[in-house]
């Protein structure tokens, strides 16, 4: 069973085709990357997820459900923190669950733990490096109570260790706590190390171009990256989007 | 804590020298009391007077205080109607800015004429100036949500009223506060007008008959005693912002 389905679906604005017949799936317990240049559309798509607009045309479906103009079926990491000044950490990171209910403070704590934020429970944002705000808003979307995590890209603000750091913490969460997700990026080598599966969009109007299932091992390790199978597959896609431009 | 006392060492040191100053002047050149008093003849006019100022001084603290209290719930209250509803907003928010280009004080003799010399009208002019620093504090919290929270709370699907008692209020709350302190000292001003006109109690009215008599040292005393209930009100403003507005520095839209 699919858990996110994207049934052609198109946006336009005015004249401008932004999306152009879209159709992909995210599978139960699924990392999929949507990679594509700055303004081909990435953030409209998310838009429409999060029923913030309605499309032209399609059907967007959760668990074969449609969920067009719906608010709220998904959780969000957005690429800013947006961790709320006035609330802890602690406070911050159960929004998202005490927006649909009440949130799970046990989890809530497990997660603190697990992010090593646990020491800053009781800080406010201010006081936090670029790294640890990013955990913590990434923890607020995994303590929502929906299955799907949409991620907008979340390390591109970060400089290229932290960004590393990030990814594998990232990696090691989601494999215990297997959400579908959904991962925005314009970074190659993040969707590739990250994903099962890299939907390529093209630009003006966004159009899928290629779908790759690279298939690496996991757990993956800091080494794939140098890896001859990596390599061969970042020049791949690199070709892939380089192609007719 | 060492910081703060370091920190007020310098202006408190400050007045001291210029209360020295204003002393060695009046007594060097023989300044006429009723025109000048002295600080030391000030501060034992203070105690003396005590007994019967008293009185006053809990009579306009206690029209200070309501009038403060009502004039900042109806200015948080039209302001969250006006946010509400953005077409009355428009509407209105020139009236209110217009409005203020009425002096208090030309508008009180008004308010007297038609509300007579009890304490409705003068709880009305209290009102009047303490109502529109809140309701222009409060409208520019609010206006001022940050984008990036409220791209997340939409997205995370939060209804309306989520996102105006989780993100909208709270931001603005320290904005909001920015505004009840003006309005706390206003309030204090307000009430002594509001006494100028009329009153059988209170700092205006011993102010009034102080000045008639040429008891200058009485107007001072009076002044003073102002001075303490606004910073009285102040403080007691600061401790309670201290306690609801969190992790932000005051007024500051710093959000990460």
């Amino acid at each position: 069973m699919s858990n996110l389905v994207i049934k052609q679906l198109s946006k336009s604005f005015g004249s401008k085709i932004v999306l152009d017949q879209l159709c992909f799936d995210v599978k139960l317990g699924e990392f999929v990357s949507i990679l594509g240049p700055s303004g081909s559309g990435k953030s409209t798509l998310f838009h429409l997820i999060g029923g913030r607009y309605l499309p032209d045309q399609g059907d967007i479906l959760i668990d074969n459900k449609s969920i067009v103009g719906q608010a709220g079926q998904m959780s969000y990491m957005p690429q800013s923190p947006s961790l709320f000044p006035w609330r802890t950490i602690r406070e911050n990171i159960v929004l998202g669950a005490e927006l649909k209910g009440k949130p799970d403070l046990a989890l809530a704590e497990q997660m603190l733990k697990k992010a090593g934020l646990t020491e800053v429970a009781d800080a406010y944002p201010s006081a936090l490096s670029g790294g640890m705000k990013q955990r913590a808003a990434f923890i607020r979307a995994l303590l929502s109570p929906q299955d799907l995590l949409c991620l907008d890209e979340p390390f591109s603000a970060l400089d290229e260790f932290t960004r590393l750091d990030m990814q594998n913490w990232l990696l090691s969460i989601w494999q215990t706590y297997r959400k579908s997700v959904l991962f925005i990026t314009h970074s190659i080598e993040e969707a590739l190390y990250l994903s099962d599966r890299i939907v390529i969009l093209s630009t003006n109007p966004a159009r899928i171009k290629a779908v790759f299932e690279p298939k690496f091992e996991r757990p993956r390790a800091p080494e794939l990256l140098l890896t001859d199978d990596f390599l061969a597959w970042k020049r791949r896609v690199y070709q892939t989007i380089k192609a007719d431009h | 804590m060492g910081l703060s006392i370091k920190k007020s060492l310098a202006p408190f040191l400050f007045i001291i020298i210029l209360l020295v100053i204003w002393e060695l002047a009046t007594r060097m050149l023989a300044i006429p009391t009723w025109l000048l008093p002295a600080p030391s003849l000030i501060s034992k006019e203070m105690i003396t007077s005590w007994p019967t100022f008293q009185q006053h001084f809990f009579a306009t603290t206690q029209l200070a205080v309501i009038g403060f209290i009502i004039g900042v719930s109806f200015g948080l209250l039209l302001a969250l109607m006006l946010h509400m509803f953005p077409r009355i907003r428009a509407t209105i928010y020139p009236l209110l800015i217009m409005s203020q280009n009425i002096p208090i004080i030309v508008l009180a003799p008004l308010l007297v004429i038609w509300f007579g010399f009890g304490i409705f009208p003068k709880i009305l002019v209290i009102i009047l100036v303490c109502f529109f620093p809140i309701v222009i504090a409060t409208l520019d919290g609010l206006a001022q949500t940050h984008h990036e929270l409220m791209h997340y709370m939409q997205m995370a699907g939060a209804s309306k009223q989520q996102i105006f008692f989780k993100l909208e209020f709270p931001h603005a709350l320290a904005a909001i506060f920015s505004g009840v302190k003006i309005a706390a000292t206003y309030s204090v001003m307000g009430a002594v007008i509001s006494e100028w006109l009329g009153a059988n109690r209170g700092i205006g009215l011993y102010m009034t008959l102080a000045q008639s008599s040429f008891r200058t040292d009485r107007v001072f005393v009076a002044i003073v005693f102002i001075m303490l209930l606004c910073l009285c009100f102040f403080t007691i403003i600061l401790a309670i912002e201290h306690l609801l507005v969190k992790g932000t520095k005051k007024g500051s839209a710093e959000y990460e």
